[in-house]
């Protein structure tokens, strides 16, 4: 065994037993905030997907994130109303559960990550950046404007949705099925890395020039690979929707994107765990400096300098030595 | 008709702020290489020096030199501790290292001036309105900073193409070995350039304030604005800036204002404000979509 695997099991029982360890503690918040960091460990991984393996600095993955969580509330909203999401040119009805409602989000959220990556992948470098970051911010001011769902103010859900066999509403249970989604993802994303088609986005981030020259067609390969980016932040999206019964456009804000990056690069950008590290490390010291002082992010902003100048291999890379980056 | 020609005074006025904006932001890309998310934090800088030094002397003339300096300052101590230190970085690494630097700022103005924004008052002598077209009045703190906005795009121009400094500037751009191996300080010609960027920012963000609220986090609103207008007119181009900016503001305003007026044609009122409101809001997004496919590298490229 070496230091990678002892790391992830390690890292694995932990959070499977966290319910319990929580209950023990009688400190029942803990899973709570562990299902928020298990949720933007998704949305973390999924945009690693993209930064990491393709390459493609996206500083607007919460308008994936964002949409996911709407098309929850919305569809839930009609729900508990009784209306009609559409009437024409087809007949939409609200809808509560699990099953329906989530394959929607994460459907609508890979259908904007299409459209909105067909036009940022014609550029790159900085101009990708800017554009992803102005498209996500089109998006939010669009659901500032949308009054008819509660504009700025944004929306409750009702109730949580409904899935057979599950209570969502209750807290133990919706961690779990949060930790499922998140292995899911990461057993997926470990296939996909591995598989031909990872070996491409791989291909494109080292030198597109060559892909190019080999015969690949790497503008289909690299928007395939923002379209699933977009789809794993349209369910992290459905799952946060969820856990705080409550959207606003400010979870689409770009500073919430940006928030999404750190927690890749704070973990260790490229590899598959270093984003789940990531993301509970900035929520809990988030958590951790909110109770000492209101004004956390004059630490937080210095200390991500400092990172980004002076460590650049992530808390995954220091955590599972030399190869970190080959997992 | 009127009301038109107010509100392309209107946009003609956001244009000439987002000119300021990214006139200083495009150099910094297209020079230093270098994505600064943090160039809002300068703007709001300006603001809120130049709101206390205003409320504490009566005199608009010091508020918007103290704010300028201290842009000035803030910005050049900035890139000689940070950004220096990114140029030969990746340009992931510059947005999570000024990402962290918003943060920092938008704090730092929350423990020292709180989180209540701040109100400037037009200067007594700018207060009134004047008549640019017969018929028409308009307040004269919007046509000053029209003025000062046109005046500010002539002294780049002239800077930039008569002068050694300017000189200097162009040569660091296009070649930086080269440019250092002929003498050229570029250290110091970076730190200066940045410096007069944030400058700029400032005096965008001090001549904002009357018209906007003065608070932490002002910055991001325009900075986003300031990235589609370099995005449109092309990274590192001045003229570019322009061009966009114009557009931007134009377009922004115009589609605010006129937007529900034309849906209700086609749409029932209810329907249309609704529909006007979300479509005017993304507006200048879908006009940035618009140029992209047509010229990816924007209107006026610098390098080609």
């Amino acid at each position: 065994m070496n230091r990678r695997t002892i790391a992830i099991t390690i890292g694995a029982v932990a959070l499977v037993a966290l319910p319990s360890l929580a209950s023990m503690a009688d400190e029942p918040y803990l899973v709570t905030l562990f299902s928020r960091i298990l949720i933007y460990a998704l949305a973390a991984v999924s945009l690693d997907l993209m930064l990491g393996f393709g390459g493609m600095v996206s500083l607007g993955h919460a308008a994936f994130f964002g949409i996911g969580a709407y098309v929850v509330v919305i569809l839930s909203f009609h729900a508990v109303e009784g209306t009609a999401l559409l009437t024409w040119p087809l007949q939409l009805d609200g809808h509560q559960s699990v099953l329906v409602v989530w394959p929607i989000a994460v459907l609508l959220a890979a259908a904007a990550a299409a459209v909105i990556g067909a036009l940022s992948l014609r550029t790159s470098g900085m101009h990708f950046i800017m554009i992803t970051l102005a498209f996500a911010q089109m998006l939010y001011y669009f659901f500032v404007s949308l009054e008819a769902y509660g504009g700025d103010d944004g929306l409750s859900l009702f109730s949580r949705n409904t899935a057979p066999g599950i209570d969502l509403g209750d807290e133990r249970q919706f961690y779990y099925l949060c930790l499922a989604a998140l292995a899911a993802f990461l057993f997926f994303s470990w296939r996909l890395v591995h598989s031909r088609f990872g070996m491409v986005i791989r291909g494109c981030m080292e030198n597109e020039r060559r892909m190019k020259s080999l015969g690949f067609a790497t503008f289909r390969y690299r928007l395939v690979c923002f379209v699933i980016a977009g789809a794993g932040a349209g369910l992290a999206g459905a799952l946060i929707a969820n856990q705080t019964e409550y959207v606003s456009p400010g979870l689409m804000h770009w500073t919430r994107s940006g928030e999404i990056l750190v927690m890749v690069l704070l973990g260790g950008m490229g590899t598959l765990f270093g984003p789940v590290l990531g993301a509970a490390t900035l929520l809990l010291v988030e958590e951790l400096l909110s109770i000492y002082t209101e004004h956390w992010m004059v630490y937080l902003g210095p200390f991500l300098i400092l990172v980004v100048l002076f460590a650049k291999r992530g808390i995954y890379g220091v955590l599972a030595g030399g190869n970190g980056n080959h997992d | 008709m009127l009301l038109f020609i107010e509100q392309l005074l209107n946009g003609l006025q956001l244009g000439i702020m987002l000119f300021l904006m990214s006139a200083g932001l495009t150099l910094v890309f297209g020079i230093m290489q270098v994505i600064n998310l943090a160039h809002g934090s300068f703007y709001m800088i300006g603001a809120y020096v130049g709101a206390t030094v205003i409320a504490h002397t009566g005199s608009f003339t010091l508020g918007i030199l103290a704010a300028l300096s201290a842009a000035a300052l803030a910005g050049m101590v900035v890139e000689a501790l940070v950004l220096r230190r990114l140029y030969k970085k990746d340009h992931l690494d510059q947005v999570l290292a000024t990402f962290g630097l918003i943060m920092f700022f938008n704090e730092l103005t929350r423990i020292i001036w709180g989180r209540q924004p701040l109100f400037m008052d037009v200067p007594s002598w700018l207060a009134g309105s004047i008549e640019l077209i017969p018929g028409v009045p308009y307040p004269s703190y919007r046509v000053a900073v029209i003025v000062v906005g046109i005046g500010v795009g002539g002294l780049l121009y002239l800077l930039f193409t008569r002068t050694r400094i300017g000189m200097q500037i162009r040569a660091g751009a296009s070649n930086r070995e080269m440019a250092a191996a002929l003498g050229v300080n570029i250290r110091l010609l970076y730190t200066l350039v940045f410096g007069l960027g944030t400058l700029l920012a400032g005096l965008a963000g001090v001549m904002a304030g009357p018209i906007l609220a003065v608070e932490a986090g002002m910055g991001e609103s325009i900075l986003i604005l300031t990235f589609v207008v370099i995005v449109i007119g092309g990274i590192g181009s001045i003229r570019g800036a322009l061009v966009g900016a114009l557009l931007v503001g134009l377009v922004d305003t115009l589609g605010r204002a006129f937007l529900p007026a034309v849906l209700r044609l086609f749409l029932t009122p209810a329907y249309a404000d609704g529909a006007a409101a979300s479509l005017a809001s993304m507006s200048v997004y879908l006009l940035m979509a618009a140029v992209l496919v047509w010229r990816p590298k924007g209107l006026l490229p610098a390098h080609g």
